[in-house]
Formats: structure tokens, C-alpha cells, sequence
């Protein structure tokens, strides 16, 4: 409570000494109602791990890649846009998931740092998908329950989607990881580099703390031993070594991104700021 | 005044747009139709798939047969809960799909952990009947199918996944 507190009196703090000028009037609190911040993390997740996936739109290695990667895409935006609803709801100040989604700059945003960070190559993108869906689909079955309606929704529809993303990001993972030198060469890389960012998909604040005492729940240790005895698998299967757990980065929960959100928020962002209003 | 019985006769032939040989209604995605006292009904539908974008097509169909068909007054409502599975697509709907050339879904799996590379039952091929086909990719044309090919008569066709 106390860190995230104090992570968020700075981003104020910066604000408010005009060192990170922030325009636009539809600018979230600083803190909102902890379960708008939670259907925001939510969201947010999906919509730029959703969005990075588009990016491989007629770029995959293989047309059934691009179809698989886009659909996939197709599904975790679907997902953010149910979530985003809600936290617009449950903010009652009138935003839509549409006016979440574009109008909130890149301190605004709640998604974990894994979730933006570059496509980088194909392994890169397997191994990310690999690893927040094995989180997903955990944390999904264990909010099948929640004691709210619209929130237990999304549950019981992702839960079924993400049970694909899982299977086919983890078959690759063992295809590649278990491939030729290049391949495992690459995919062990990519699981390296990106082993720093997994904590914080399981950091729980004060906000988890918030929205537990309404009854949404999720046990973050047992979900973090059930995703490691998941990724263990797939990993031994992929002849892939489990990196130690060092350091791990995080600041997305609480606005701190790296610099490639701002950018991939420039191109997500750049049509309806373009044309405000405009429909199609 | 439109009838509940008759809303239904209706949406029975609202063609889904991305299959069209089959409707909303054989598809699972209408799940009630209620008519007020002033003859305004209410159609509840749930999306197939969370990013569906056949959703709003569905939607707009939907309210115009139904305003075709006399109804002074449509709401469509989504929701997301009960989720929709394929076990809702009767076994009429799978055999048109099957004659459409699209495999029909089997057993949606119970939830849980999946097993990886799972030894999956072979889906026939909706062409030939043969059973020597092999799973191409999980991901088709749209959300809801995977792509197979038969090494029979070496189509390849769609599967309507279970989920």
C-alpha cells in the first residue's frame, strides 16, 4: 500500500510541477475507485497485448500465423472492450470503452509492462503470448465466481477463448524451443529477456487488497504456483531452461511505462484523434 | 400483433452473416425474445466469440426482420453470460453445416488445464466423410473455426471449433 501510494504521490508530483505536462480533459484521477483500477488492469492488458498482436496483420512467417496471431488479436480486444465497459461503468462519469481506449494518455494506462514492450521476432511473440496466456486462463478460472455479474462474464467467455491461445502459443513454443539451433537459440533469448517482466503479472496492492473485500478474489500465490508448474512444463518440453527469478520490472499498474507505450499509442490512438467523433 | 412464437419463426431465418447457411437462431446466439404489453420485443443475443465483429451485422439484421414482420418497436440486448458454446448448435444446424462443406464442432471440452499437442479425435472430412485429416491450424477464416485438410481427397475445409 504504502509503495504504490508513494509510486503514485510522484506521478503527481511531476504533474503538478509541470515536469510531465498532461493535457486533455478527460484525464483519470490520479487514483480512481480501486475497482475502476482493477477492470482498467484488466483491460489494458488485453487492449495492448491485443494491439501488438495486430501489428503482425499480414506480416506473420506463414499465412496460418498471421490468421492465428489476428485472430487471436481479434479476441483479446474483444475482451478489453467488454472490460473497459465496465470500468467506464463502474466510474460513472460517462466514458465508453471506446473513449477509455483512446482518449487516455500513456500514464493513464494500468497494463503490465510485458504487455507492451516490442513484437520483437516471431519467438518473441510466441514466448510473450506463451506466458500471459498461461496467466490469463489461470486468473480467468479463478474469477469465474466473482461476485460480479458483468466481471464473471468476461470470465466464463475468455476462459474458453484463451484455453486456445494457450495450447497454440505453448505448441509453438515446444516446436521452436525443441527445433533447430537458430530456433532454440532464439526462443531461449526471447524467455530470458523476457523472465524479468512475469512478476509483476502476479504483484497483488492495495487495489487487489480493495477489490478482495467486495469479493473478487484471486489467490496470487496459487496462481503463481499453478502458472510455474504450467510454464515448467512447456519449458522442459521445449529443451528451454527456466531462468532464475532476479529482479523483476514493473510500474504499469501504476502508470510508470516504458518508452514503447507512448509509441504504440501514438499509432492505436492516431485515427480517432485524427477525426474526433467520426464514425464508420 | 407479432407473437412470440412468430418473433421466432422470424429470426429462424436471419442468416448468420460470416455461415449463412445456418441462422442466429440454429447457431445458439439468440438465447430469448420477450414481447411487452405495448408490442415492443426484446431480443437477447450473446456473441460467439468476444471480438466477434459479425455482432453488430447480427444486431442490425435482426431488428429489421423483426420490424419487417410488424414489430412496432425492437431492443437487441448482448449479453455475456451463460457463454455460448457450440454444444447449443442443434443436430439439424450441423448437418447443413456439414453439406455447407464446414466440419460441425464436437464436445466442447470441460474447463481445466489443457494438454499440450492433445491426441485429438480425428474431424472427418465434411467432403469425402474420411477420417484421414489433419489439423492444419487453429485459427481459420473467422474466430469461431480451425483449418483442416484432408489427406483423402486433399480438400482443405474449415472446423467449427468447439468452445
Amino acid at each position: 500500500m504504502a509503495a504504490h501510494e508513494e509510486e503514485l504521490g510522484i506521478a503527481a508530483g511531476e504533474a503538478a510541477a509541470g515536469r510531465r505536462p498532461v493535457a486533455g480533459p478527460s484525464r483519470t484521477p490520479v487514483l480512481g475507485a480501486p475497482l475502476v483500477e482493477y477492470l482498467l488492469r484488466l483491460g489494458d492488458d488485453r487492449l495492448i497485448l491485443g494491439h501488438r498482436l495486430s501489428e503482425w496483420c499480414g506480416h506473420g512467417p506463414i499465412l496460418e500465423e498471421d490468421i492465428a496471431l489476428s485472430n487471436m488479436a481479434l479476441d483479446l480486444i474483444g475482451q478489453a472492450a467488454a472490460l473497459l465497459r465496465l470500468a467506464g461503468e463502474a466510474e460513472g462519469q460517462g466514458r465508453d470503452e471506446d473513449a477509455l481506449a483512446y482518449w487516455r494518455e500513456a500514464v493513464q494506462f494500468r497494463n503490465a509492462l510485458i504487455t507492451e514492450l516490442p513484437n520483437g521476432d516471431f519467438g518473441v511473440t510466441i514466448v510473450r503470448q506463451f506466458l500471459v496466456s498461461a496467466h490469463s486462463l489461470l486468473l480467468w478460472e479463478a474469477l469465474l465466481g466473482a461476485p460480479h455479474e458483468g466481471l464473471a462474464g468476461v470470465a466464463a467467455k475468455a476462459v474458453k477463448e484463451v484455453r486456445y491461445h494457450v495450447r497454440h502459443s505453448g505448441e509453438w513454443v515446444v516446436r521452436l524451443g525443441d527445433g533447430t539451433p537458430e530456433s532454440q537459440a532464439r526462443v531461449q533469448r526471447a524467455v530470458d529477456d523476457l523472465w524479468r517482466y512475469t512478476g509483476e503479472l502476479f504483484d497483488a496492492d492495495a487495489v487487489d487488497a480493495a477489490v478482495a473485500a467486495l469479493g473478487i478474489v484471486v489467490d496470487h500465490a496459487a496462481l503463481k504456483a499453478r502458472w510455474d508448474g504450467l510454464v515448467d512444463e512447456v519449458l522442459a518440453r521445449a529443451t528451454l531452461v527456466r531462468p532464475a527469478d532476479g529482479p523483476m520490472r514493473r510500474g504499469g499498474r501504476v502508470g510508470r511505462h516504458t518508452e514503447h507505450l507512448g509509441h504504440l499509442l501514438s499509432v492505436m490512438q492516431s485515427v480517432t484523434r485524427a477525426h474526433p467523433g467520426a464514425t464508420w | 400483433m407479432l407473437t412470440v412464437a412468430r418473433a421466432w419463426e422470424v429470426l429462424q431465418q436471419v442468416p448468420d452473416p460470416e455461415v449463412p447457411v445456418i441462422s442466429v437462431v440454429d447457431l445458439g446466439i439468440v438465447r430469448d425474445v420477450t414481447i411487452a404489453a405495448d408490442g415492443a420485443v426484446e431480443v437477447t443475443i450473446t456473441p460467439t466469440y468476444s471480438g466477434c465483429p459479425a455482432m453488430f451485422e447480427i444486431e442490425k439484421d435482426v431488428r429489421e426482420a423483426l420490424l419487417a414482420a410488424g414489430a412496432a418497436q425492437v431492443a437487441v440486448r448482448t449479453v455475456l453470460s451463460p457463454a455460448w458454446t457450440t454444444d447449443w448448435i442443434g443436430p439439424e444446424a450441423r448437418e447443413k453445416l456439414r453439406a455447407y462443406g464446414i466440419a460441425p464442432p464436437g464436445r466442447a471440452e470441460p474447463s481445466g488445464l489443457i494438454a499440450l499437442a492433445r491426441a485429438r479425435p480425428p474431424v472427418p472430412c465434411p467432403w469425402c466423410g474420411s477420417t484421414a485429416t489433419e489439423l492444419r491450424s487453429e485459427f481459420g477464416s473467422t474466430a469461431c473455426k480451425a483449418i483442416h485438410v484432408c489427406t483423402s481427397c486433399r480438400q482443405p475445409f474449415d472446423e467449427f471449433k468447439a468452445i
